[in-house]
C-alpha cells in the first residue's frame, strides 16, 4: 500500500506531462456555463452525482457507469480497463481538470458512447460537470 | 520478478539463439502514435502484429475491445500507415523473429490482440501467477510486469 501511493504520487507529478491537457483555453466554470446555456437548464451537482453513479444500459457491457473507471468517489483515481491509473476527477483534488476544451470534448465523446451508447447532452454534461466541481 | 530469474536463466542456457532474436523490439517513435496510442496503455510495439492485425484494429476504434477509442481521421490514417509499414509481416524484424511471432497464425486468421497469439500464449503459460496477472489486471498491461516495455525490453 505504501508502495501504491508513492506510485501514485508519483504519476500525479508526472500527470501533466502524460496528458495533452495544456491548452488552458477554458474552465470548468466556463464549461458548465456554456453546457447549461446551451441546455436551458441550471446546473445541478446532485442530478450530476446520480449520473455519475448510475448503471447504464446501451454501452459496452465492461463499463456499465461513469464509475467503473473513475470510481465511486471522483477525490478517488481510478483505473482504466487497461490497468493504467486515471487521476481524480474531482476540482478540489485536481486542480488541472477541465481545462482544454479538446480534451474534454474526446473524453465526453468516446466515454459516453462506452457508457451509454451514445453521447451525452449538454444537460448530462452540464451537471456532471457541476458535480465534479462541488466535490 | 526475482522467481523468474531461475526459468529465464534456463531459458537462455537452453536457447541462446531464440532469445538472442528476442532481445529488443523497437518501439513506437511515431509522434502521431505515440500521443494517441499511450492514453489508455502503452504504445505496443508495431512489431508484435502483422499488417491485416493493425488494418483491422485501426478499422474498429469506435468498438475497440469494448470501448470508444475514436481519434481524428487524419492521425486514423498516420497511425494506420506507420503501424502497417512497421508490421510483424512487413520486414521491419527479422524474419526469424517474424516467424516466431506468427507461429501457427494462417493467412486467413487476423489477430486483433498480441495477447492472442500462440507464441505469446507459450511465453506466458506458466510463467505468470494469478497474483500477477490480478495485479496488472489485463494482459494488455504490458508494462506492469515488462518495466522496460516502452524501450522496447520484454525479456524481464
Ligand atoms: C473505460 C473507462 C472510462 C469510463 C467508463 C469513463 N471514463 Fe471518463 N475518462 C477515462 C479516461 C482514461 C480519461 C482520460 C484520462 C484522464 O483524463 O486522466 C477520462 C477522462 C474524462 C474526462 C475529461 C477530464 C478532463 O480533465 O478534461 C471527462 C469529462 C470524463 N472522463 C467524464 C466521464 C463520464 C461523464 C463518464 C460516464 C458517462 C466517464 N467519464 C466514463 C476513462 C473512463
Ligand atoms: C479509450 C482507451 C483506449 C485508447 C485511446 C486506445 N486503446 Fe487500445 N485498448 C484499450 C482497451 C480497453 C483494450 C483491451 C484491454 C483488455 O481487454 O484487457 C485495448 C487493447 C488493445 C490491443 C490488444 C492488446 C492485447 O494484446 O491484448 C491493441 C493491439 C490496441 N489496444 C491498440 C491500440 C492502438 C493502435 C491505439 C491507438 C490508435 C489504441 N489501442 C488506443 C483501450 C484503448
Ligand atoms: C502479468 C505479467 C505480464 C504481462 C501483463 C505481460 N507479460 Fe510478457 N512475460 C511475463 C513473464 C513472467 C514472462 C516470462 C519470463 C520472461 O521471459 O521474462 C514474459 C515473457 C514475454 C516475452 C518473451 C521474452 C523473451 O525474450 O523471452 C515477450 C516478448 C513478452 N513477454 C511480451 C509481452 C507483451 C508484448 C505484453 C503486453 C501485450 C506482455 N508481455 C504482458 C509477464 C507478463
Amino acid at each position: 500500500m505504501r508502495r501504491l501511493a508513492f506510485t501514485l504520487a508519483a504519476l500525479c507529478a508526472a500527470a501533466p506531462a502524460a496528458f495533452a491537457q495544456d491548452a488552458n483555453d477554458t474552465s470548468a466554470a466556463a464549461l458548465i456555463s456554456k453546457f447549461a446555456a446551451e441546455a436551458g437548464i441550471t446546473a445541478d451537482a446532485e442530478t450530476g452525482k446520480a449520473f455519475f453513479l448510475a448503471t447504464q444500459s446501451g454501452g459496452g457491457a465492461d463499463t456499465p457507469s461513469c464509475s467503473s473507471c473513475h470510481t465511486a468517489d471522483p477525490k478517488a483515481t481510478g483505473m482504466a480497463r487497461t490497468g493504467k491509473e486515471i487521476a481524480p476527477m474531482a476540482l478540489s483534488v485536481n486542480p488541472k481538470r477541465f481545462t482544454d476544451t479538446a480534451f474534454v470534448d474526446k473524453w465526453f465523446g468516446r466515454n459516453c458512447d462506452s457508457v451509454l451508447g451514445r453521447e451525452c447532452t449538454a444537460t448530462e454534461k452540464a451537471n456532471v460537470l457541476a458535480y465534479f466541481a462541488s466535490i | 520478478m526475482n522467481r523468474f530469474i531461475a526459468p529465464l536463466a534456463f531459458a537462455l542456457a537452453t536457447l541462446p539463439l531464440a532469445a538472442a532474436a528476442q532481445d529488443k523490439m523497437t518501439p513506437v517513435n511515431d509522434p502521431t502514435t505515440l500521443t494517441d496510442c499511450t492514453e489508455c496503455h502503452m504504445a505496443f510495439p508495431a512489431g508484435f502484429l502483422p499488417a491485416r492485425s493493425w488494418e483491422a484494429v485501426m478499422a474498429g476504434l469506435k468498438d475497440h475491445f469494448g470501448e470508444n477509442a475514436t481519434i481524428s481521421e487524419a492521425n486514423r490514417l498516420t497511425i494506420t500507415a506507420y503501424l502497417v509499414a512497421n508490421a510483424t509481416d512487413s520486414g521491419a524484424v527479422s524474419a526469424r523473429t517474424a516467424s516466431r511471432i506468427l507461429r501457427n497464425v494462417t493467412d486467413s486468421m487476423t489477430p486483433l490482440r498480441i495477447s492472442d497469439l500462440p507464441w505469446w500464449k507459450n511465453e506466458h503459460d506458466g510463467e505468470v501467477s494469478k497474483a500477477e496477472w490480478e495485479r496488472a489486471k489485463s494482459p494488455a498491461n504490458c508494462a506492469a510486469c515488462h518495466r522496460d516495455a516502452a524501450r522496447g525490453y520484454f525479456e524481464d
